[in-house]
């Protein structure tokens, strides 16, 4: 069975030339970058012309750019280094809908003496700016805000909400792991201090992330060893993951287009038209601003694993904010911050394009999803008794 | 990607007895929208009203919970009520060649919504309850006192559930049954629960005083917290000090693993509940750094 992958807010498929890049750094061109030798300096500039190619697709400048093991390491360091940059602030500052790599972190820190903010979001999952003004104080070492949600695709003012921290004397990071690639970064012309991101969302393998420094902001390093990264981040480069991400970064500029075209028509098309013949169903955070390739919509008496398997049956790869297929109890932090019903939260789907999306995958999906919905609200006892009511 | 075994994907696929019996003679049903998962079930009886000869099902929730609804329905035609009765949900799951034990639930809700539509039938109208928590109760017919608020668990069902499945930890109760699942609040109660069952000393619940002074109250939160709060925390490794009382304000400090523990953003809300149960309602945790 061919798949239709699509779940790449999950994870994405290493782009072919990305893997032609990467090859020859197992078996041939193995040396470590540090070597004083002929063959680990090859690879070394190697490794400059990736952190070239990184820096270029965010508006930033090489030096900025600090190689990572994943989007997680990258936020663990940000916050982390904040704290240890300004011992006596005991606050920091985040939203209830990030990801784990930060929520967890900042809870646990609750249980060092820091205090701790989640800003809220409104019912289309928009951060609450007037509630991000008056939290920031004296006392925050760190604001940490999401570039743009993994399961609803809303894109929260970063920029404006960095203002809001520098203001204050702040530090601001953004994990931007949904939103690099998808939309357009420019650092040179940004206010934030740290910013996350993730090679497997974009195109290239799992195992390397970029932490952004901006010039001059201060860091405290998370793993210290050797003096890799400028010191910043100790322990052996992972060269061919790092050529991966150039490349990867360098076709993300050359798609950009695309994926806010092409990418977003699909994604539009399939939204549009599976909205237009499934009855009770809402997309999570309709109407904010959102990734072009991103839409979650929750389907009413029906539950999320149910569907994903059915899909799964025909190939299709999506995901789910229902409690069940994480193994948790209850539907995701995100959709139960934004208050979405619990009528329908347990059936939320979201599909994640790329630009290996087709049309006649986004066809496949539109012609075999509403079958799916019908099919469990006949069985669900609440989809009966809404069928009945509807006649 | 759970791993679900053959047979669960088949009854998942293709769910046999869907649908419901307009004349049934006993009908079930358990779950709600908010918990994530719901069981009708329908029975109809032969003539003499003692042998099930058809049954039909309902249900809201994931696969394994449409699969052991269809097991279920599978295993009790051609059953007299009284061996009806007797499926454990251990036994739907064996039909089933096996659950994931997270999701021992969705087995249990089917033997639950038998065991409702039986009762009914018979006539045997459970006691239901004015019950204070915030999703309505998964088993509205259960008899008992609440435990778990965010499912809306009672103590009774949780401890049939201990006893017929063997459980011993907190966790396999939780994967069984969902209580502790949600803020966690109740995992005391049920580690309590799992000591009464299968410990075999039983504890009479205890109940809060009606009115303390406020020198009563200050020494019953120390003894909650020394005699209850602090055994459990050091059982995973963690401990707290108590740091102050000031009327119904209880100040804490989490200590060793509690302090940095992943989870411990729920020990607060524990410690919360149990003093709430146990001395006043209007205690106030808060949590210090000291």
């Amino acid at each position: 069975m061919k798949e239709i992958y699509l779940d790449n807010n999950a994870t994405t498929k290493v782009d072919e030339a990305v893997f032609e890049e990467m090859r020859p750094y197992f078996c041939e061109l193995y040396g470590n970058p540090s070597s004083m030798h002929f063959f680990g300096g090859q690879v070394q500039r190697k490794v400059d012309e990736a952190r070239n190619r990184v820096a270029a697709l965010l508006g930033a400048s090489p030096d900025e750019i600090m190689f990572t093991a994943c989007g997680t390491e990258s936020d663990n360091a940000a916050i982390r280094s904040a704290l240890e940059v300004f011992p006596e602030k005991r606050h920091v500052i985040t939203s209830r809908v990030e990801h784990p790599a930060v929520l967890t972190q900042c809870r646990n820190l609750t249980q060092k003496g820091y205090r701790v903010s989640e800003i809220g979001v409104d019912g289309d999952g928009r951060l609450d700016m007037e509630e991000l003004k008056a939290t920031v104080d004296d006392d925050t070492a760190i604001v940490s805000l999401m570039w743009a949600n993994n399961e609803t695709g809303v894109i929260f003012p970063v920029e404006e909400a960095a203002a809001i921290a520098k203001a204050k004397g702040a530090l601001f990071h953004t994990d931007a792991v949904q939103a690099v690639g998808k939309i357009a970064i420019d650092m040179a012309a940004s206010q934030i201090d740290m910013l996350s991101l993730s090679g497997h969302k974009l195109h290239a393998p799992k195992g390397i992330g970029v932490l952004y420094l901006r010039r001059g902001t201060p860091f405290r390093p998370f793993m210290v060893g050797g003096h890799q990264e400028k010191n910043r981040r100790a322990g052996t480069e992972n060269s061919s993951g790092i050529i991966a991400l150039g490349k990867a970064c360098e076709l993300a500029g050359q798609y950009m287009a695309l994926e806010n075209n092409q990418v977003r028509a699909l994604r539009d098309r399939l939204q549009n038209e599976l909205m237009a013949v499934i009855p009770n169903a809402r997309i999570n955070g309709g109407a904010a601003e959102r990734l072009p390739n991103t839409t979650s919509i929750a389907y009413e008496f029906v539950e999320g694993e149910a569907i994903l398997l059915l899909l799964s049956e025909l190939g299709v790869c999506a995901s789910s904010g229902s409690a069940c297929t994480s193994g948790s109890l209850e539907p995701s932090h995100v959709l139960r911050a934004m208050g979405v019903p619990f009528t329908c939260a347990h059936g939320s789907i979201r599909f994640s394009l790329s630009r290996f999306t087709t049309d006649e995958e986004i066809d496949t999906v539109i012609r075999e999803l509403p079958p799916i919905i019908a099919r469990l609200r006949q069985m669900s006892p609440f989809g009966r008794e809404f069928l009945k009511a509807q006649g | 990607m759970w791993d679900y075994t053959p047979i669960v994907k088949d009854h998942f696929l293709n769910p046999r007895n869907v649908g419901d019996i307009p004349d049934a003679d006993a009908v079930g049903e358990v779950g709600s929208l908010a918990c994530g998962d719901a069981l009708k079930l329908y029975l109809k009886l032969d003539e003499n009203k003692d042998k099930i000869v058809d049954a039909r099902f309902q249900t809201f929730g994931c696969a394994s919970a449409i699969a052991s609804s269809s097991a279920l329905t599978e295993m009790v035609k051609g059953k007299t009520l009284d061996e009806a009765l007797a499926i454990s949900n251990q036994e739907i799951a064996d039909f089933l060649g096996g659950l994931p034990e997270e999701k021992m639930h969705c087995s249990v809700m089917g033997q639950e919504a038998l065991e409702v539509a039986i009762a009914k039938y018979r006539g045997h109208e459970l006691p239901t309850h004015d019950h204070d928590h915030d999703h309505g109760p998964a088993y509205p017919d259960q008899e008992g006192t609440i435990v778990c608020k965010c499912f809306g668990i009672t103590d009774v069902f949780l401890k049939k559930v201990i006893e017929t499945n063997h459980l011993t930890t907190t966790e396999q109760v939780t994967h069984f049954t969902k209580a502790g699942g949600g803020c966690g609040g109740c995992i005391p109660r049920i580690k309590e629960l799992i000591d009464e069952v299968m410990g075999g000393h039983p504890q009479e619940p205890r109940k809060r005083p009606e009115k303390l002074s406020n020198m009563k109250k200050m020494q019953l939160i120390q003894e909650v917290l020394e005699k209850d709060i602090r055994p459990l925390l050091w059982a995973d490794g963690g401990d707290l000090e108590l740091i102050d009382i000031d009327g119904a304000r209880v100040q804490v400090a989490f200590r060793k693993a509690c302090a940095g523990c992943a989870s411990s953003g729920n020990t607060a809300r524990m410690v919360e509940i149990k003093l709430r149960d146990l001395v006043a309602e209007d205690i106030v945790v808060e949590e210090v750094f000291a």
